[in-house]
């Protein structure tokens, strides 16, 4: 908590989260200060993923916003409904104008070509808005319409993340999933592919060349080619974290990296972690159960129970709360 | 016994890896030279025993003209389902909008005369747009539900062929289609409707590019994040793939190869009408890709000339043949006579398809020719330790 210099990459403000009845996540204020390890702990149950993946923009908080790397990219949307107008709208002149200007010279040709191009412009508009391209969301910003993010708009903006049961694409090869990790920052078009064009062998050779890179980062080196489902339990949490890593992010989610690792491989995977932020500079959101690793890592603990934040403060000042410690039932005591 | 069987090829396996390797690195040399290969040797069955009672030369060649078009409907297919692994069971809408699309460019019906070629390029891109158009309510739909609303869509389209007659000339069908012109290439102006030797060298050029750059898209950033979808789509998501566009890429390059097919299709009968494009087109190209083996464009093309030809020329000459056995008619209480000599097994063909892929789901899941990836994923002992691994992770988790 010592400098304040830098604002914090991620600002969780008054989060919830109703799964019908059930809250999940109880207006937890939240915020991770760059360069830090930051771990979120709690008992089963008490939210952790839930919030994990209203931040990564896979669930739609029911009130709250977050806001990552200073830029307000979660929330409910604002003016939303003005959307389809604006794509609307903008063909609908054009074909009125065309029109008038049609009946007045009186030729079809031109009606028929100011409808054409109507057409074409709405359906257009139509594709950017299902498709959702970042340009697209930044015109709409201008317009002050808001639209929540989707997954792959935070990867995009720089997180990544892992998932607590893992979910590699287990058919692929190990490389394969760390390529597809990169997706968001390659650029080749299918064009590209399709005319095999200088942009898609230089970008395909550097990929396989940072893919395996990557895959030696986290202790999976000579492990290219075997298929992710066929890796051992350990290489495939680490693959997980390769793929993540491969998205070049700046703030990296991981959600129970450890669980049901022996001791010998939590050591391992700890210092991986210590290794992300010194030698990448990444900022670490890390959800986990193994009190040794919280403490080993930390620079702040969050606690949370029933979906609310009971405590938040250095791994000392957390487990000497007494909250911490009866929403455990003794667990925090014992580790 | 099945021992032997896998040990046996270990030499032979060596030449098929060298091969292999080599074809690896020259994907597309490697297409033009098989399909040439393949396009060569074909014609010669016509000269094999059993085969030459079956027909002229020139009616092989034409048979194999039209299996070309569905081995295009095949590999096109084979990128919603075997690649993005959405389930499109209205996949013969856009043949039909493909086949319609040249109807209304070269024809007597609408008076215009656009040259063939250029009707290729037209009608992949409007099946593409209507691919789109079809995409883009599904994206949120999955598995069963999304196989309902392409069922839908399949249905319609000939539909609406059959009943706007204004626009479609209903069940009689656009007449006096025009004929490709060769621009006096080969000494060929217009292809002839009796001479099937230059439509059979255009769909084979045709498939040829399809080919090409279809293995291109596969072996790219969008075929991995096709792959990426068809295995989890939320992972993918949270990758930085943007699902929408990709699915609906999908869809739109699965038309576009559709829409060559109905093009060259419409062009080589030259008449269209709607009764061509039912659901049973989408049964059996879907039929051709699960076995042939999904997301191997070699094998659902294999797959589909195969199941094209058995159904074409095989349930025919099987009939013939046994007709010539001059089998006796039974007499069996019950069922009074039977005649198993008449059996027309034309008649029969859907519930020979229906028999072949029930013995093809228990015997073979990943079909014939199934792609690497196929196989991992039928791969029962992989499945039992990840259930295991997943089995520690919750009991950790629980202590
Ligand atoms: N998609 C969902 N639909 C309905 N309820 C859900 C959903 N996801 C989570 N929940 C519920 O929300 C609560 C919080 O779940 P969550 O998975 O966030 O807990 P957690 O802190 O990650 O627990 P654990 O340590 O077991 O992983 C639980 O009661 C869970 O049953
Ligand atoms: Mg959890």
């Amino acid at each position: 908590m010592t400098d304040n210099a830098k604002p914090p990459i991620l600002v969780a403000k008054g989060v919830s989260k109703h799964f019908g009845g059930l809250v999940a996540v109880n207006s937890v204020d939240f915020d991770v200060p760059q360069g830090k390890i930051v771990s979120l702990i709690g008992p089963n149950g008490a939210g952790k993923t839930t919030f994990f993946n209203i931040i990564a923009g896979l669930y739609e908080p029911t009130h709250g916003s977050v806001s990552f790397t200073g830029v307000e990219m979660i929330a409910r949307g604002r003016r939303s409904w003005a959307e389809p107008l604006a794509w609307v709208v903008p063909p609908l002149i054009i074909a009125l104008i065309g029109l008038i200007v049609a009946t007045a010279a009186s030729s079809t040709a031109l009606a028929a070509v100011t409808i054409l191009v109507s057409l074409i412009l709405l359906i257009s508009a139509f594709l950017l808005a299902i498709a959702r391209p970042p340009f697209y969301l930044r015109l709409l910003t201008r317009l002050g319409i808001f639209r929540s993010a989707r997954p792959n708009d935070m990867v995009v903006a720089g997180l990544g993340r892992t998932f607590q049961n893992i979910r590699l694409f287990k058919t692929m090869t190990a490389r394969d999933n760390v390529m597809v990790g990169m997706h968001s920052r390659m650029r080749s078009t299918p064009v590209d592919a399709v005319l095999r064009s200088r942009r898609h062998y230089r970008e395909e050779k550097d990929a396989d060349a940072k893919a395996r890179r990557w895959l030696a980062f986290v202790g999976l080196a000579g492990k290219e080619n075997e298929v992710a489902r066929n890796l051992a339990y350990g290489d495939q949490r680490r693959l997980e974290i390769a793929r993540a890593l491969a998205s070049e992010p700046k703030l990296l989610l991981l959600d129970e990296p450890t669980a049901g690792m022996n001791p010998s491989e939590t050591a391992e995977m700890t210092t991986l972690f210590g290794r992300i932020r010194t030698e990448l500079g990444l900022t670490i959101l890390l959800i986990e159960h193994d009190m040794r690793v919280v403490m080993g890592v930390s620079d702040r603990v969050t606690v949370l129970d029933h979906g609310e934040k009971i405590a938040e403060g250095t791994s000392q000042e957390v487990r000497a709360n007494p909250r911490v410690i009866e929403a455990y039932l003794g667990k925090a005591a014992r580790a | 016994m099945t021992d032997t069987r896998r040990q046996s090829p270990s030499g032979l396996r060596a030449v098929t890896g060298r091969i292999g390797s080599i074809a690896g690195h020259h994907q597309s040399l490697t297409i033009l030279v098989g399909l040439a290969l393949v396009g060569a040797l074909l014609p010669l069955i016509s000269a094999v025993p059993p085969f030459s009672g079956f027909g002229t030369q020139k009616d092989w060649v034409g048979g194999f003209a039209d299996a070309g078009v569905f081995v295009l409907l095949a590999v096109g297919l084979n990128v919603v389902v075997g690649f993005a692994g959405l389930l499109d069971l209205g996949y013969a809408a856009f043949f039909a909008i493909g086949a319609y699309t040249y109807a209304y460019g070269a024809s007597t019906f609408t008076g215009l005369q656009t040259p063939f070629w250029i009707m290729l390029v037209a009608g992949a891109v409007v099946a593409a747009v209507f691919g789109i158009t079809l995409g883009a309510p599904t994206l949120r739909l999955r598995g069963d539900y999304l196989a309902i609303v392409t069922l839908g869509f399949g249905e319609i389209v000939p539909v609406v062929a059959l009943n706007a007659d204004t626009y479609t000339r209903g069940t009689n069908g656009i007449v006096g289609l025009a004929q490709p012109n060769a621009y006096g290439l080969f000494g060929i102006t217009s292809f002839p409707i009796t001479n099937p030797w230059p439509w059979y060298i255009t769909v084979l050029g045709i498939i040829a590019i399809a080919f090409m750059i279809l293995y291109r898209l596969e072996d790219s950033r969008l075929g991995r994040a096709w792959v990426a979808i068809r295995e989890d789509e939320l992972a993918a998501a949270s990758m930085g793939i943007n699902t929408i566009s990709t699915k609906l890429l999908a869809f739109a390059i699965g038309a576009s190869t559709s829409g060559l097919g109905g093009v060259f299709y419409a062009a080589k009968l030259g008449v269209v009408d709607p009764t061509q494009f039912h659901f049973d087109v989408s049964f059996t190209v879907l039929a051709m890709v699960v076995l042939g083996g999904m997301g191997n464009i070699w094998g659902v093309a294999v797959g589909a000339f195969v199941i094209f030809e058995i159904q074409h020329q095989g349930l025919k000459q099987l009939g013939a043949f046994i007709q010539s056995l001059n089998v006796p008619v039974f007499q069996v209480p019950v069922l009074g006579s039977v005649d198993l000599g008449g059996i027309n097994f034309l008649k029969f063909q859907f519930l020979l398809y229906g028999l072949a892929l029930v013995a093809m789901m228990l015997l073979r899941p990943e079909g014939l020719f199934p792609s690497r990836q196929r196989r991992h994923e039928l791969h029962e002992v992989a499945e039992e330790s990840e259930e295991a691994a997943e089995d520690t992770s919750e009991a950790v988790k629980g202590a």
